[in-house]
């Protein structure tokens, strides 16, 4: 059998046998405590300069943000986008409870249905999960209320993000999902499939030259929700300076 | 399938260096990446500490390579996927032949994979019946064009603008012939226009993987365009093809070497799309394939461990060595004449192939040493290439001519006064045939060095033995 084959093989390259008991017991420690190699400065900033530096890596990745202050004004920011852009104010919905709690009908030019995407669907607005400053990336795990087709099918893609999601870098983002999410298939708390995403889709085939718009979204936007008093920008009076510039964002 | 043509690399090389349309794009080509790898590399003070992280990442996961790869497959089948051991490209066509006949697979589509060429896939699906439908933007047009990719990541590499104008117009007749290309993002537009009909209606989807994760099972792939994602969400099956160096422990192990791949490949400080795929929908999901497979393939890896060639397996396939390689950059990836190009292809190649039939790439060198220097995960590529071409050596298959030259200059590397003689002899005349310029354009018995490139010409003050010695007299 192939498996054995090949198992085999590598250990006849290695020049071992199987590994002995108390090897294997190192490596599942290593596996069990999967420690953090070098984590690059850059994102070991204070609460606002973290969210700053996300915004900033955001746009520079050719994505946009609007940051609100209060939940309820994130159907009026989607409106105004969509407007903006010129696209009918049409988008389906992650039918996410955080989502469909915010007051839709203040904005009744809106329509949305909150299912999974469709290819005809030009709009989608997603939940974001978590973010990553250091390189201004989302962080979209599946879920029945954070579909995947909603990050790749239509043409504008919205992400509504708390700014309390956003951690400095990716080790701290996988801890938030080690953390909080227990799937019903594994134990574990890896979903089926997790998609880091940087700015909008893009392709350089033709001669090495950037163009936005391959096959994902052409327009990557995030509402930005300010909920965290310490992260509100560094000039606010009433933002409490971080202590700690490395602790991730609470859960 | 590729056809190997690597024993034919000095006519594929010299057919390159021909080639007009290919110097231009090559010339087009290979600045970019460069100054854009420069630029990230740059912006990140801990790239060079991250460089000697990833080496050892690598090196740990190899050494312990059957344990990571047991885990892995655990933990793919507790997340409800399924491995398929293949140690030979056979194994892994006929993994993936029936795992498409099971779903009744009659079109497939398919994200970018190196492996996917290796095994020749998408031949020994379309003999079959089913029709691969190839989707990354530069993997589409070689399909069109029925060639092979001539850079690990960006399969055109070889082609000018007026070539996808042209074979789009020649493909896409259900198009207006009459409609224009104004800028690149046209050319794109109707590739993703055309492309998303395919996706929607593919039963199967066939991705590469950059890594493996032990830990917890997944595949991740790493692109920009989003074709990937398309290709594994849509379809009712996934399929990921994956070598078996592909594994890595743990997330943060995978995050450190991601922190080198894009900047490495594309000068991206992280590329657009990173996705980790773990098994098979979940109940309640909405969208996702319900099959997950791993075809997970050895083709003569395990080979390599052991041997002094093992250090090439930590290679994460970002191609900053064929982009800042001399002779790639002239003859561009075709010439070497299998799947892998540049200084990686150099090595991998004849430890995939033997070395009978790719002795002459690890020769295509200057060892200039840039490969290594821009390596992620510091493979040392020269040292590697010098490894095949003493084996090519021992085993006789270095051609007589080459031998007799090597026997005159051991002749004089073994007598240090009649070699300095010589040298001596031998810059004095070039210098004075230069007379004063740079390098030669011509040069009369060397034609065969100065068709391809210039001949620097030596600088003024003699041997570096006899600068040395004015040096030391001068103290």
């Amino acid at each position: 059998m192939s498996k054995d084959a090949i198992l085999g093989a590598i250990r006849r390259g290695l020049k071992r046998g199987p590994l002995p008991a108390d090897q294997r017991a190192m490596l599942d420690g290593r596996l069990a405590t999967h420690p953090r190699h070098l984590i690059p400065q850059r994102s070991r900033v204070s609460r606002p300069e973290q969210v700053a530096l996300f915004v900033r890596n955001v746009e520079k990745e050719f994505g946009s943000v609007t940051r609100v202050a209060d939940a309820k004004d994130i159907p009026g920011a989607v409106a105004d986008y969509l407007a903006a852009q010129n696209l009918a104010p049409r988008f389906v919905l992650a039918p996410n409870p955080e989502l469909q709690e915010l007051p839709w009908s203040d904005k009744p030019m809106l329509e949305f249905e909150a299912r999974r995407a469709q290819p005809s669907d030009a709009v989608s607005v997603q939940h974001g999960y978590a973010a990553i400053a250091e390189t201004g990336t989302l962080m979209l795990p599946s879920d029945p209320a954070r579909p995947t087709t909603l990050n790749i099918l239509a043409e504008t893609e919205i992400v509504v993000l708390r700014a309390s999601r956003i951690a400095g870098a990716y080790e701290e983002a996988w801890d938030l999902l080690r953390a909080e999410r227990t799937d019903a298939v594994t134990g574990g708390f890896m979903p089926r499939n997790v998609m880091l995403v940087t700015g909008p889709s893009r392709s350089a085939d033709i001669e090495q030259t950037l163009e936005l718009g391959a096959h994902g979204p052409r327009r990557l936007h995030i509402v930005l929700l300010d909920d965290d008093p310490a992260a509100r920008s560094a000039d606010d009076p009433t933002a409490r300076s971080a202590n700690d510039p490395a602790a991730p964002p609470t859960p | 399938m590729v056809q190997i043509t690597s024993p034919a690399f000095k006519q594929n090389a010299a057919r390159a260096l021909a080639d007009a349309g290919l110097q231009k794009a090559l010339g087009k080509a290979k600045g970019a990446f460069l100054q854009r790898r420069a630029e990230a590399v740059a912006r990140l003070p801990e790239f060079e500490q991250l460089r000697d992280i990833g080496r050892d990442i690598k090196n740990h996961t190899l050494a312990n390579l059957d344990f990571y790869l047991e885990t892995f497959a655990a933990n793919v089948e507790r997340a409800g996927g399924k491995v398929h051991w293949c140690s030979t490209a056979e194994d892994a066509r006929a993994a993936v032949l029936e795992i498409c006949r099971q779903a009744g697979a009659r079109t497939v589509t398919k994200g970018k994979s190196m492996i996917s060429e290796e095994i020749g896939i998408n031949d020994h699906l379309e003999k079959h019946g089913i029709t691969p439908v190839e989707t990354d933007l530069g993997e589409y047009i070689i399909q069109l064009r029925k060639e092979h990719p001539s850079h690990i990541i960006a399969p055109a590499f070889h082609l000018n603008r007026e070539d996808w104008e042209a074979d789009f117009r020649r493909m896409h007749t259900d198009l207006p012939a009459d409609r224009v290309f104004n800028e690149r993002r046209d050319i794109l537009a109707e590739a993703r226009t055309k492309l998303r009909q395919r996706f929607i209606a593919a039963d199967v989807g066939i991705t590469g993987a950059n890594f493996l994760i032990a830990e917890t099972g997944s595949s991740v792939i790493v692109t920009n365009e989003g074709n990937g994602d398309l290709t594994q969400t849509l379809p009712r099956v996934h399929i990921a093809l994956a070598s078996i160096e592909k594994v890595v422990p743990t997330l943060e192990d995978a995050t450190s070497l991601l922190r080198l791949l894009a900047r490495s490949a594309t000068g991206q400080d992280f590329s657009v799309y990173t996705t980790f795929s773990t098994g098979a929908r979940r109940p309640g999901d909405l969208d996702g394939p319900e099959e997950y497979h791993v075809v997970l393939l050895d083709n003569g890896r395990t080979n390599m461990i052991g041997s002094e060639f093992q250090e090439m397996l930590r290679c994460i396939r970002c191609a900053a060595c064929m982009n800042h390689c001399p002779v790639y950059g002239v003859t561009g990836g075709h010439a070497y004449g299998w799947v892998y190009p540049g200084p990686m292809g150099a090595v991998l190649t004849p430890s995939l192939i033997g070395v009978d039939k790719a002795g002459h790439l690890p020769n295509a060198s200057t060892f200039c040493g840039k490969c290594e220097s821009v390596c992620p995960v510091k493979i040392p590529l020269p040292k590697m290439m010098r490894h095949w071409r003493e084996r090519e050596f021992e085993r006789h298959l270095t051609p007589a001519g080459v031998r007799r030259g090597l026997g005159v200059w051991a002749w004089f590397a073994k007598r240090p006064g009649a070699y300095r003689l010589a040298t001596k002899t031998a810059i004095g005349a070039l210098s004075l045939l230069a007379r004063g310029k740079g390098a030669f354009r011509s040069l009369p018995l060397a034609g065969g060095w100065t068709k391809g490139r210039d001949l620097p010409a030596p600088e003024p003050g003699g041997t570096f033995m006899a600068r040395y010695a004015k040096m030391q007299r001068g103290r």
